[in-house]
């Protein structure tokens, strides 16, 4: 591996500057008069149709963490890895749910996240402070694992060196990725969407049927694939995993899978995606249409067996010490060196778009919800998208913190860590949308019992590689399994909520001022009211005309 | 447009896309249920071919859903 490839990387190079040209050029598309709005910049519009839409969500949801992480995790601990497909189907009822209501108030509001939502609903910017916050720190581990995704595809490709010098190309790829999305905004990853997802399910049909006739058809690699599971760890003496989940691990299969697909529709950068659209119908089409996506995923699951079946593969991967190198380094021996470079095109730019989105979701929620909320209320469109492109910046140095300082051995754990975060926000944010029952302190004070458990949980697992954040795992009080920590925290979270609402609701604690109605949630395009409803708080940027 | 408020589905179909949207978590929680290698299909054990078929089944699901309580404005 100390040799570059010259074809791979000259491939690799070649669209990398083809996206970035898009991206930069994707400021024109769709031009509105200015971009200095972050109906603009952070939304491209608001105007996205259902197949703009679908692309832009499914290059949002589906990232270095499908090509990368999923697959490795799989290669190393077989049907445990899969949770991932139980996942990417049951979070599409939820989004059928609440993505339709959530559009319908933002439309009717002018609001750009999830958490001017919860500002106005429950007339408290403290509450809506936590859900932004939340959002933010949740998106710092998923930009993360993109640069994981993007730092495996450099090093097959030989791109290594020593110290600054090893990281150089990754400051490159985020530093044109910054710029793009500076001056672009959201327009720039939707349009590279469509690239990025034409380019992927390229790579993901070929390797489906491709690979299997190289190595003896699915019957021999899944078989081949059990027998490695099977083995025992020198490490730990017991097997690495198993074909098939076993009493030990229905449990947290099926916690991650019901933990994550709660957390899906409310990361900020789904919401983000979402919100863009232009008519309700596009959400409910979407929740329909984006499980193509989750059937992809599951293909894509697969290469890890084939990576585990493939003798020189598991050879490269154990020398390397670095599980998430197993779908890089199948694609390099098993295809001729000018796809490989396309494939490995395609997860890099497949880690770029939900990166961008990504940082653009922070960014609008620190504009919008601190920013704005707090520091200076009475900031123009123009000064809060200011504000936008540097925090989008910022961002991506967090993200770099994260790369630097958690363990990559398995980067699955990155995401999983943030979905323990941003499930917190699934009572103030989903719940909302459909009742006002529970009392806006009453959710704080669950959003801080759930942060706590959570993040205590988490910091106290330990990995072989890690003393700390090793496992998103851990044993469930009262029920005895081992489970998803974001599930048990969400659970005490709602059970806190509840008590604490009973409680204020018998004091008779005054609620709050709720600045939506009922038939917000039902609205569609062109049901915008003549007037503002809320002169004294605007809360959208946008002038009510 | 004062036709797109959702209290104009009637409940049946209401309830039918509510048992609808509940079906594919019935399914995928229940996980010793397909937690079985055979009878394998194409070299798929159960466990892989089964919930793949259902990511599929999903999206039917949700969009019977959407079909049953779509509003098509004063037009119905």
């Amino acid at each position: 591996m100390t040799d570059v490839n010259g074809v791979e990387l000259t491939v690799f190079v070649l669209f990398f500057a083809a996206v970035t040209a898009v991206g930069f050029a994707a400021a024109r598309w769709r031009r509105a008069e200015t971009l200095m709005h972050l109906d603009e910049w952070g939304l491209g519009g608001r105007n996205f149709g259902t197949f703009v839409t679908w692309f832009l969500l499914g290059g949002d949801l589906y990232s270095a963490y499908t090509f990368v992480a999923v697959p490795s995790a799989v290669f190393a601990g077989g049907a445990m890895g899969f949770w991932a497909v139980p996942y990417g189907a049951i979070a599409y009822p939820i989004v059928f749910l609440i993505g339709p209501r959530l559009w319908s108030v933002a439309h009717r509001h002018g609001y750009v996240t999830a958490a001017d939502f919860v500002r106005g609903r429950y007339g408290s910017r403290t509450l809506g402070l936590a859900v932004a916050l939340t959002g933010i720190l949740a998106m710092m581990p998923y930009i993360a694992l993109q640069l994981v995704g993007i730092q495996a595809v450099l090093t097959v490709m030989g791109v290594t060196g020593s110290g600054w010098a090893r990281d150089l190309p990754l400051f490159a790829a985020f530093a044109l990725l910054a710029a793009y999305t500076f001056t672009s905004g959201l327009r720039a990853p939707a349009l590279i969407s469509f690239v990025k997802d034409a380019m992927i399910y390229l790579v993901i049909i070929v390797a489906i049927v491709y690979i299997p006739t190289r190595l003896g058809g699915w019957d021999r690699i899944f078989d081949t694939a059990g027998t490695a599971l099977a083995r025992p760890n020198p490490a730990t003496g017991r097997p690495s995993g198993s074909l098939v989940t076993t009493d030990m691990t229905h449990w947290a299969y099926g916690t991650l899978a019901l933990g994550s697909s709660l957390a899906l529709f409310i990361y900020p950068h789904t919401v983000t995606g979402a919100l863009a659209a232009g008519r309700r119908d596009v959400i409910r089409r979407n929740a329909a249409l984006l499980p193509a996506y989750s059937l992809l995923l599951g293909l894509l699951a697969l290469l890890g067996y084939m990576a585990l079946a493939h003798p020189g593969v598991v050879a490269a991967v154990k020398e390397a010490k670095n599980p998430q190198l197993a779908v890089p380094e199948l694609f390099d021996q098993v295809f001729p060196d000018w796809f490989a470079g396309v494939a490995f095109a395609a997860i890099g730019v497949g880690a770029l778009v939900p990166a961008a989105i990504m940082s653009i979701a922070a960014s609008n929620l620190f504009t919008r919800n601190v920013y704005t909320a707090f520091l200076r209320p009475d900031a123009t469109p123009a000064e809060e998208t200011r504000v936008s492109r540097l925090v989008s910046l910022l961002v991506k140095v967090g993200a770099l913190v994260f790369v630097l300082g958690f363990d990559k051995s398995l980067a699955i754990n990155l995401q999983l860590l943030g979905g323990i975060w941003v499930v917190q926000t699934f009572p103030a944010i989903a719940v909302g949308l459909y009742t006002r029952w529970l009392d806006r302190w009453g959710l704080l004070a669950g959003w801080a019992a759930g942060m706590a458990y959570g993040t205590i949980t988490a910091y106290g697992t330990s990995s072989p590689t890690q003393e700390h954040f090793g496992s998103p795992l851990a044993a469930i009080p009262v029920v005895g399994h081992t489970g998803y920590i974001a599930l048990t925290a969400f659970a005490l979270n709602i059970a806190v909520a509840v008590a604490v609402t009973a409680v204020l609701r018998a004091l008779r604690v005054p609620a709050g001022e709720d600045a939506t109605s009922e038939d917000d949630y039902t609205a569609d395009a062109g049901d915008r009211p003549p007037a503002p409803e809320d002169p004294g708080r605007p809360l959208a940027g946008r002038p009510v005309a | 447009m004062s036709d797109t408020s959702p209290a104009r589905t009637p409940a049946f179909r209401k309830i039918a896309a509510g048992v609808l949207l509940v079906v594919p978590f019935a399914v995928y929680l229940a996980v010793p249920s397909y937690a079985k290698e055979s009878p394998r299909v194409a070299g798929f054990p159960f466990f892989y071919w089964w919930q793949l078929l259902w990511v599929v089944l999903t999206g039917a699901c949700i969009g019977a859903a959407h079909l049953l309580t779509r509003n098509r404005g004063a037009a119905k």
